[in-house]
């Protein structure tokens, strides 16, 4: 590192006071430089020096009831406002705590920085009190990890983790601080120089032949449908997307993660592909003659059998990370890249053009399926205002209930899909959920983090009555911290994913499915907040708006109706149009040549 | 639609430029592992640069499969170089050792074969010897045919060490990332 360095106008002036910092203050130096306000953490041991520094910094520190809690409310931050979420732990079971919200934040490419405290220098190796070798544990599930061993390197370090977490595709790291390191003392200035990291660099822009190659493609489809995932929100591409759709005229499916990254009510947005997309969906997909992903992976849950997958169509795949091209489905042309920069490269050369056969068939697939819809008219409805709560119609009347803006969490199984099929979304980030890992218990916590990085907005969580008990004790942070959530428990009484596959798959042998819950509304008492029950329909709106009247955290237990399925549904491993159709029951008959749909 | 051949596996040879640094061995190995990779030999070593150890790693992939290793190990980041020289001209070596029951009476014919080879004895005990014998990994495999029958007490191998053949060195420094940006 240089002595000096040059200031704005070219002065040469000594480099700013080399003052002597411990490592403990070293580190939040460096997440201050970094911009982070907000930590989650649980003090303990070996991280006790740090936590002892951390006061004199202007860093909130919102203490959690469990690790697991701390790891997805860093990840709820960071999706919801784009920035590195930051948790902390202390050895041991602190830092092995992390371990599912690490695993999380992986499959889903979010930025996250974990610090964890470590047992000192010379007793590594020795099985002491509280160690876990935990760069050994995270090694596959972080992106990069470190052990800083070294006060000298501590700031080094902490700026590569910054680095790596929100650069290219971004994902979690992990810098593990020996106890000695946060206790000694070295020479620190605030310094944004180059970092040591010469072997991560971004890859190479797509070469132009490729792009003609794909320009090529998308003039001369008939068919083409864009598959748009999280890659959308993260580069924030919406705009650049909404001009592309604009100009070459293509529909646009979502994978789950990329709800919301192309507005819900554009004419030309089809909603949600995949296991549980809408059938006209998968029906347009499947008929396509272009398939253009768009900062997808082409997930086993979106194609269903990969050798069926589309195929009539050509695949153009623009995505960040080549190690991506190939890997689950074959492509014709890949353009390795930040999809906006890849799509504002597209736009301007891509050919304007009408495909008015094909919208024409688009619409024509959608009216079918839509008349089997359970808000439309199918299964559940005239179920009247007395009836019972059918768990689609609940999320449905959330979204009509709630700000455009509102930022919705949902937990994972019956709940998130309904939520990602009745629950339109028009913005980027309003909807964050744990799409690669399917986290149980990630809902509550990740929008407690969510709430950090957006103090004003709305926010909902949807959660089953399974999943909201894995992390429930976060509910004391919410009161603890004094923030306002809004929780929505879809209580069915049963695992309820589970229990349909039972039913569907298992010869409804209902194995270890039942649930036993709590009053949710004691509960919620218990901890501080405000709890609510919904059984009916004409419950359901007053019961929202005094919750969201109520300046602090409700939740609400909606007692919905127990063996609900959510269809359509491919089943794992079928054919993505090999669909199990929603019954038609509040239609009078089926009409001739309706096909069989117990596929 | 019909079944789809499965994708032909070849030995493939990647050459690894990595930092010299704690666990980078064990990323690179926990990358094979966790992606179902098969690991048939990794030799590390230092290079003639300091901080800059060299790997060779053998495996069997198809095409597809190996351009993704590739990817994935450029995904590491203390990964610096990536290159697979499967199909470039190279030189790819294994050296061998081989402990041989040869006392007095069995001793000159199996240093004979080991001379017709081009391999040597580098240790001469009353009932044995050990033998060296740096070549191919087929070099080695015929090697230890002929000295099965005289009894084959112990025998060990390194991976398989490669260089390609034109006369280049490999650029290994990328600029650095700005911190600033």
């Amino acid at each position: 590192m240089s002595a000096v360095i040059a200031s704005a106008d070219g002065d040469v002036r000594p480099e700013e006071a080399c003052a002597t910092k411990t490592g403990a203050q070293i580190l939040w130096e460096v997440l201050v430089e970094e911009g982070v306000r907000t930590v989650f953490g649980y003090p303990g041991g070996a991280i006790m020096p740090a936590y002892d520094a951390m006061a004199a910094y202007p860093i909130h520190h919102v203490l959690v009831r469990h690790e697991q809690g701390a790891s997805h409310m860093a990840d709820g931050y960071a999706r919801a406002s784009g920035e590195v979420g930051v948790a902390i732990a202390t050895s041991g079971p602190g830092a092995t705590n992390l371990v599912t919200g690490l695993a999380t934040a992986m499959l889903d490419s979010i930025p996250m920085v974990c610090i964890t405290g470590q047992v000192p220098s010379h007793l590594i190796g020795s099985d002491a009190f509280q160690e876990t070798d935990i760069t050994g544990v995270t090694l596959p599930i972080t992106k990069h990890n470190f052990l800083a061993t070294d006060v000298n390197e501590l700031a080094r370090c902490l700026r590569e983790a910054f680095y790596i977490a929100r650069s290219g595709r971004p994902g979690p790291v992990v810098v593990d601080i020996t106890k000695d390191v946060q206790l000694a003392s070295a020479p620190h200035a605030p310094s944004r120089g180059p970092l040591r990291l010469p072997g991560y660099r971004p890859p190479p822009p797509p070469l132009d032949r490729d792009l003609e190659a794909a320009l090529a493609l998308i003039d001369g489809a008939q068919r083409p449908v864009v598959l748009a995932g999280h890659g959308i929100v993260k580069a924030s591409a919406t705009g650049a997307l909404l001009e592309f759709v604009r100009r070459a005229d293509v529909p646009v499916a979502s994978t789950l993660l990329g709800l919301g990254g192309f507005p819900a009510s554009h004419p030309q947005a089809l909603g949600m592909m995949g296991m549980h997309g809408e059938a006209w969906v998968n029906q347009a997909i499947q008929e396509a003659d272009l398939l253009i992903a768009l900062g997808m992976r082409f997930d086993d849950r979106v194609t269903g059998n990969p050798a069926t997958f589309a195929p009539h169509a050509k695949k153009i795949h623009v995505e960040l990370d080549p190690a991506e091209i190939d890997k689950n489905v074959k492509v014709d042309v890949a353009l390795v890249g930040d999809v906006r920069e890849v799509l504002t490269a597209l736009v301007p050369r891509v050919r304007e053009t009408r495909r008015a056969a094909w919208t024409r068939r688009v619409a024509l697939l959608r009216d079918d399926a839509q008349r089997r819809d359970v808000v439309f008219g199918g299964e559940g409805q005239g179920e009247g205002d007395a009836g019972a709560l059918h768990p689609a119609q609940v999320i449905h009347d959330l979204y009509r209930l709630t700000d455009d803006d509102a930022i919705i969490v949902t937990d994972v199984g019956q709940h998130q899909m309904w939520e990602a099929q009745y629950y339109p979304h028009e913005r980027p980030r309003t909807l964050l959920t744990s799409g690669g890992l399917g986290t149980m218990g990630f809902a509550l916590p990740a929008a407690i983090g969510a709430r950090f990085a957006h103090p004003e907005r709305e926010i909902w969580v949807i959660a089953g009555d399974g999943g909201f008990q894995m992390t429930a004790p976060e509910l004391s942070t919410c009161a603890q911290e004094g923030i306002k959530l809004h929780i929505a428990i879809i209580n069915n009484g049963f695992l309820g994913m589970v229990r349909q596959w039972q039913e569907m798959f298992y010869d409804k042998r209902y194995v270890a499915t039942p649930m036993l819950a709590p009053d949710f509304v004691k509960l919620a008492e218990a901890h501080g907040v405000r709890g609510a029950r919904v059984q009916q329909r004409g419950e359901l709106e007053a019961t929202v708006q005094a919750a969201r009247a109520f300046e602090g955290t409700t939740v609400i237990d909606f007692r919905v109706t127990e063996e609900a399925c959510v269809y359509p549904m491919v089943a794992s491993g079928r054919d993505l149009d090999d669909m199990i159709r929603r019954p038609l029951r509040a239609l009078p008959a089926t009409e001739p040549g309706e096909e069989s749909n117990d596929a | 639609m019909p079944e789809t051949p499965a994708p032909e596996l070849r030995r493939c040879t990647f050459v690894v430029h990595v930092e010299d640094r704690p666990g980078v061995l064990n990323r690179v190995a926990s990358l094979f592992r966790r992606r179902g990779y098969n690991i048939d030999s990794l030799n590390v070593g230092t290079t003639h640069e300091e901080g800059v150890s060299r790997m060779t790693i053998v495996c069997r992939a198809d095409r597809g499969t190996a351009k993704r290793i590739e990817a994935n190990l450029y995904k590491l980041v203390n990964v610096l170089r990536v290159d697979e020289i499967t199909d470039a001209p190279s030189v790819h070596r294994v050296l061998a050792l081989f402990k041989v029951a040869a006392g007095p009476d069995t001793r000159p014919e199996v240093l004979q074969i080991l001379a017709a080879v081009g391999a040597r004895a580098v240790d001469l005990g009353p009932a044995s010897l050990v033998a060296e014998m740096t070549g191919s990994r087929e070099d080695i495999e015929r090697l230890a045919a002929v000295l099965e029958p005289f009894g084959v007490l112990e025998m060990v191998q390194t991976g398989t060490v490669a260089m390609t053949r034109h006369a280049s060195r490999p650029e290994l420094h990328a600029p650095l990332p700005d911190a600033a940006e």
